[in-house]
Parts: C-alpha cells; structure tokens; sequence
C-alpha cells in the first residue's frame, strides 16, 4: 500500500482539511446576489448560492442551519463571511461556525442595502484572504482525512468494479483511523438487511434499520407510484444495465468493503461524535444532496465512483470520480479521476485499482484539483423535508 | 487470458453482466466466475448491451434471479438461455 500521510491545513480546532476556502455565504436566497458580488470583488473567494432561507421552520430550519453551518465549520473552509437579509439568523449562522475558532463575520442587508453591505464585507473579505493564503500545508497522518462515498448514474460496472474499489479503500484505510461515511437511505433499500448485519454493535444496526423504516414510512409509502416515478433506477441506471432496486442496493453497498463495520448513524449533515470509524448518514440518494450533506458533517474528501457518468462536483470538498465503464471513460474521460476499467477485462485487480484510488485520494489531498474542480463543477444543493410557511 | 465477454458475481447467480461493446446474438460468449475465478462460456440469444444482463440458464416466468448472490427481483416473461435480461423482462419485488 502507497504512503497514507498527506499535506493539509490543520484550523483552529485541530481538523485538517485539503483545500483553504474562504467562503462568501448566503443565509438565504435573498443574500445571493450580495454574496456574489463580494466574492467577483475580492478574487479567490468562494460565493456558495441556493435556493432556500426563508419561512423554514421546525426540523426544516434546523437542517437548513446545520448545513449552512456545517459548510463554513469543514476545514476546508479557512475563513467565512455571512450574508444574511436580517441580522437574527444571520447570528445563529456566524455563531455555529464561530465555534471552531475559525475568522468569521456577519453582514445583514436590512437597514444597509446590498452596495453597502457589499463594501464593507468586501473589505473584511479581503482581509480574511490575505491571512488564508500565509497559511503553510503540514504532513497529517491519513486518520486526520475525513473521506465520504457516494455512487451516481451507477449502472453494473459500479457493482462489479467502481464501487468494489471503493469499498477496497475503506478497508484499508479504516484500520489506519480514517472517519468515513456512506449515506443514501432509499438505495439501500433491497439490500438493507444484509447492510444492517455490517453494523458494529446492536445498537448501530437498529438505529440503522429505524432510520431505513422511517424514510419507507415517512417518504415513499405516501408519494410512491408502482416504479418510483422512474427515480429508482433513473433512466441513466437503467440505460446502464440496471433493472431493479434491489440490483442497484447490492451494488451501492459494495462501497463500504468487506470488512468495515459502521459505528454509528448520523442525521443529515450532522457531524460524527463517536470517533474514527464509518458512519452511515441518512440521505437522499441524489448526488448533489447527498455530498452537500456530508460535505456540511466535515467530510473533506468524496469519492464517487459512477458507471454512466454522472459529472458533480461540490464547491468546498473535492469530489473524485472513478468509473470501470469502458465506454464511459473513453466518452466522458473529462470528468474521469480514477480509471478502474482494467478491472473488468482481467487486467487489474481490485486490490490494485483499490491502491490506485487511495494513491489519487492522497494527491487530490495533497492539492492535486479533481476533474470535477477544473470543470467549475460546484453544486450546493440543500436539503429541503417539507415545504416553507 | 483472453478479456471476458460478461462477468458473474457468485456461483449462485442466475444471471451474468456484459461488459464490452456490442455482443451479438449467437456469439460464443467468454465469462468470468469472479467468485471462484473460473473461466465459462455461454452462447448469447441476443444481442446485449454493454452493462446489461446475459441469462445463465433457462429461466421461467416468475423465477426470483439470482445477482451478487441475492434475490434482485422476478422474471415477468420466460427467458432462455443466453438471453438478454433487462426491464422488459424483469421487475423489482419492492415497488
């Protein structure tokens, strides 16, 4: 196996992360433009747009709060700048990421109007960047990475080799202290009793088969029509070969190994508390939800093994894409990081596309941008349980 | 060795994945057992697209098929085989 250690900036409260944002982000939909603005001002930081912010309430307004400020706690995240419509849940925002110790401020557009709260949070924008970049990279051992997983537009190549790789750089790297997370609740569905027996304790395992109960009874038995509207499989899943989502369960959960037992269940975007180990997170199972989720828990690394080729990235954790569709490769080789296709022709073992891959999760940590970050591939998208008041 | 045709997940699949380009019907088809690492051959009855499902023996309408060693849904037609296994031919049991 390749040398685990890698060069990451360690914040204030001892995380690492690989890569050093500083962040222009919005409460709300309202706070878009000024944060834009700012973030076309002072050139290297990150405006984080979306849709959502206002008249949330309830658990709603709860994960929309904890994502937001997951986002500006993940230590890929050097320093961040709050732009909200008015200054109350601007402060729980700024508050909540506060906590790291990490440089923080507020901005609320009421009583200012966006051209002078767009001044002054450029000033402090401008500030926040100049101390991000005198920040120097240190040599971390691999049990300060935080790596999530998430497959999309899979077809059968995922089951057989992309996501086998994945699951092949778990169990490596779980030994050596990584924290890990799989998420996506309604692809486990078909597999989930066979997911439920890779659970650590008793414990872990029901609360694991409670949360997979709870998104049946709560989310597809009031909406479901006879195929899941053709959602599960998508279209592009079952172009790929997929026929069912049963197929598609035993195959996403080749990502999480053979051996790796998860520790504990997290709530959409809630952090880990349990130390080193994996964890599965309730999500959905649409790519941009799932990763903007376990992006916001403080996951620093994603990798995302795909079959037809699913093109995301996320704007604060680098998003590797790996495929074993030969075709794929050669057709979309752009958005590719990892080619595991050898594995399919006999060429390459799992154990050696597994080496592969955790050689390319070193590099991307090192620094080394993914296919998704040259393309401006930076989908934020937020998790919504109901509708707004 | 030469790169298989399809590729089987355990011994006690019902069916196998394609995976090159444009396999047709009545080819003589290479497999690869990766459970057991055995090598096996078919003879295809249709022409199956890369990714998509080749039948590893005759299968009845109402047949629970058999991938990743697990039930993955019923067949909803006969099957012979060789034949290509895909949506028109098969349903999940969940929804």
């Amino acid at each position: 196996m390749a040398d685990t250690s890698f060069w990451g900036y360690r914040r204030e409260n001892g995380r690492v992360g690989v890569r050093n944002h500083v962040v222009i982000l919005p409460l709300d939909d309202l706070s878009n433009a000024a944060c834009e603005a700012v973030a076309n001002n002072i050139k290297g930081t990150l405006a984080i747009p979306h849709a959502y912010g206002r008249l949330q309430f309830g658990e709603d307004l709860d994960l929309h709060f904890r994502t937001l400020i997951g986002t500006g706690s993940n230590p890929n995240v050097a320093a961040v700048i709050v732009i909200g419509i008015e200054p109350a849940w601007t402060k729980v925002v700024t508050d909540g990421i506060a906590k790291t110790g990490k440089p923080v401020e507020g901005f609320a557009i009421e009583q200012h109007g966006d051209i002078n709260t767009i001044s002054r949070a450029s000033y402090k924008a401008k500030d926040f960047l100049h101390a991000a970049s005198e920040i120097r990279r240190e040599e971390c051992p691999i049990s300060d990475l935080w790596v999530s997983v998430k497959c999309g537009e899979s077809d059968t190549t995922s089951g057989l080799a992309s996501n086998p790789t994945v699951g092949n750089v778990i169990d490596k790297i779980d030994p050596l202290g990584a924290t890990t997370c799989f998420g996506e609740t309604s692809e486990i569905t078909g597999a989930e009793e066979v997911c439920a027996t890779r659970g650590a304790t008793p414990e872990a395992s029901k609360k694991f088969l409670a949360t997979w109960q709870a998104y049946m009874d709560d989310v597809i038995e009031p909406h479901k029509t006879s195929d899941l509207s053709d959602s599960q499989p998508t279209k592009g899943n079952i172009e790929g070969g997929l026929t069912t989502i049963e197929e598609k369960a035993f195959g996403n959960v080749e990502k999480i190994g053979k051996n790796t037992k998860f520790i504990d269940v997290l709530e959409p975007a809630e952090e880990p508390s349990k130390g080193p180990g994996l964890y599965f997170m309730d999500t959905s199972s649409a790519a941009a939800e799932c990763v903007t989720l376990q992006a916001a828990a403080g996951f620093a690394v994603h990798l995302f093994p795909t079959g037809q080729g699913n093109v995301i990235g996320n704007p604060i954790e680098p998003v590797i894409k790996l495929s074993a569709n030969p075709r794929t490769v050669r057709t979309m080789h752009e958005h590719i990081d990892v080619d595991v296709s050898g594995i399919l022709r006999r060429e390459m073992t799992l154990d050696q596309a597994g080496d592969a891959l955790l050689d390319m999760t070193i590099r991307t940590a090192n620094g080394r941008l993914t296919a998704a970050e040259t393309l401006g591939h930076r989908e934020f998208v937020l998790t919504k349980l109901y509708r707004s008041a | 060795m030469s790169a298989p045709h399809y590729l089987v997940h355990n011994t006690t699949d019902t069916v196998g994945v394609v995976v090159v380009e444009g396999l047709e019907a009545g080819q003589e088809a290479i497999g690869w057992l990766m459970e057991t690492d055995e090598t096996i051959r078919h003879t295809t009855k249709d022409a199956i697209p890369i990714g998509h499902k080749i039948a590893l023996g005759d299968i009845a309408d109402g047949d629970t098929i058999i991938k990743y060693g697990h039930d993955i849904g019923r067949a909803v037609a006969a099957i012979g085989e060789g034949g290509h296994v895909h949506v028109h031919n098969m349903k999940t049991k969940r929804w």
